[in-house]
């Protein structure tokens, strides 16, 4: 910019002092010159049209498009690699299966208490045979306990009741509490796995595991 | 004897000015310390108006270095494993010289963080200063409040006693009605999500809150979010410099 003169006074608005490139873009205003500039090379700031850049494929390219592929593949690979780790294939827990005696020792139209403290199911026995309901409550996961002189099961923390089915009718639970597998060993105990449920609301009551008829 | 001591070699790599009271030896010890050459040369006077920024950005940083602090020295004690978690908390608390005093700076401190950081962004959202160019650092605020609310999270189970325990419990039965990623939330079980392989089994390392749960929080507590919180931290700090220092009122509408 040295080459210009002072701004003429006939231009409305002096120029910005950036300067600009002479050669790419087109000068509107016509700039007062006292000798030519020496040509220099335009600075290539935009790729020129429907230029394939990378995609254009000769040796190089070819090489840079496998670097990076095999770049990212290892990126991926890794990524599934540790979150796979964080899902551990050995779990020391108590196992959810458990023996819960014989058909015969329960009493019918009885909830049994028997296996609440251990494996947090209730047991009961009705006509026609057993039921287990998981005894979480489905508001927000408190244990409810079984009222036997008002015939319902009755959460502590905020007040919710269910009937001996396990159908909620009062309080904040949104849904019925859950049942468990029950179904019977090969020497004829009951077998219940808390890892298995069943929920009323998706219908799940009738299938099989979720009620075991009493066959004497 | 003195005067022989700064002509070392060993005084003249540590103290590379002198202290006389010039504009030359103002400007050295700033540019000259790695810390402080950090800071901006220059801000807006509302910048250092207390009135107008709460100083609520700088105070959560502080706390944040305390609590990285005081939590390197309460690893020194705590084992992060159900058999011990809870007796080494007592034990720092009942045994430890000065035990009480860092766990409790440690507590306080995470409380004050999470309160000055929603604080900070409430004055950032009252004085405007959300609004362009900072949009970027809003976002990454954003991430930053998540962060602290996450390492205020996991740091709560680490006592390893009812209250956390419970509380996590609680905390991480939320994760069950994740959509497609837990398996009571939309579209999970569809997805073939059961409670031993959803996002909270991942969470937990197993059904329930357990040994690997504690394993787990106080990694994530101790190392990966303070580490990526660092991160951010790192991003905000560069971008207020970036956008142009602290926000101040609109320089132009004063002016009209």
């Amino acid at each position: 910019m040295a080459e210009q003169t002072p701004a003429d006074p006939s231009r409305p608005e002096p120029q910005s002092s950036t300067p600009t490139t002479p050669v790419a873009t087109p000068q509107p205003a016509p700039v007062q010159i006292t000798s030519t500039p020496p040509p220099r090379k335009a600075k290539q700031d935009r790729a020129p049209e429907e230029d394939p850049g990378i995609w254009r494929m000769n040796r190089r390219n070819l090489l840079a498009i496998t670097g990076w592929l095999a770049f990212l593949s290892f990126i991926v690979a890794s990524t599934i690699g540790a979150l796979r780790f964080m899902f551990p294939r050995v779990l020391f827990e108590p196992p959810t299966k458990f023996k819960a005696g014989f058909p015969q020792d329960y009493v019918i139209g009885e909830v049994s208490d028997k296996y609440k403290e251990a494996h947090r199911v209730w047991i009961i026995r009705d006509n026609a045979g057993f039921y287990s309901l998981i005894a979480i409550c489905t508001h927000l996961g408190c244990t409810p306990r079984w009222l036997p002189s008002d015939n319902k099961f009755k959460c502590p923390c905020h007040g919710s009741g269910y009937y001996k089915s396990g159908i909620n009718f009062e309080g904040p639970a949104p849904r019925p509490l859950e049942r468990a597998y029950i179904g019977l060993t090969d020497d004829g105990e009951i077998q219940v796995d808390t890892s298995v449920t069943f929920r009323y609301e998706l219908g799940q009551w009738g299938k099989p595991g979720s009620f075991l008829t009493y066959t004497g | 004897m003195f005067d022989s001591f700064k002509k070392t070699e060993v005084y003249k790599s540590v103290f590379r000015h002198s202290y006389q009271d010039t504009q030359r030896n103002r400007a050295l010890q700033v540019v000259d310390n790695v810390f402080l050459h950090l800071h901006p040369v220059r801000i807006a006077r509302h910048a250092a108006d207390v009135g107008f920024t709460w100083g609520m950005g700088g105070i959560s940083f502080l706390l944040f270095l305390i609590l990285t602090i005081t939590g390197i020295i309460l690893m020194f004690y705590y084992r992060p494993t159900a058999q011990y978690a809870y007796e080494d908390m007592k034990y720092l608390m009942n045994d430890v010289a000065f035990g009480p005093l860092i766990r409790n700076m440690h507590r306080w401190a995470a409380h004050a963080m999470v309160l000055t950081v929603m604080l900070h962004m409430f004055r950032v959202f009252l004085t405007g200063s959300y609004k362009p160019p900072r949009q970027f650092n809003w976002v990454v605020g954003v991430v930053l409040l998540l962060l602290t609310l996450l390492l205020s999270f996991s740091g709560y189970l680490l006592p390893w006693d009812q209250l956390s325990i419970w509380a996590v419990t609680v905390g991480t039965n939320m994760a069950r009605a994740t959509p497609l990623l837990g398996h009571q939330g939309p579209f999970g079980p569809q997805l073939g999500m059961r409670p031993d392989n959803d996002i909270r089994f991942l969470l937990l390392g197993g059904t329930e809150v357990g040994p690997p749960t504690l394993l787990r929080f106080y990694v994530g507590h101790c190392i990966f979010l303070p580490v990526i919180a660092a991160v951010f931290m790192i991003v905000h700090f560069w971008r207020v410099r970036k956008d142009g220092g602290i926000s101040g009122p609109d320089i132009n509408k004063k002016a009209a």
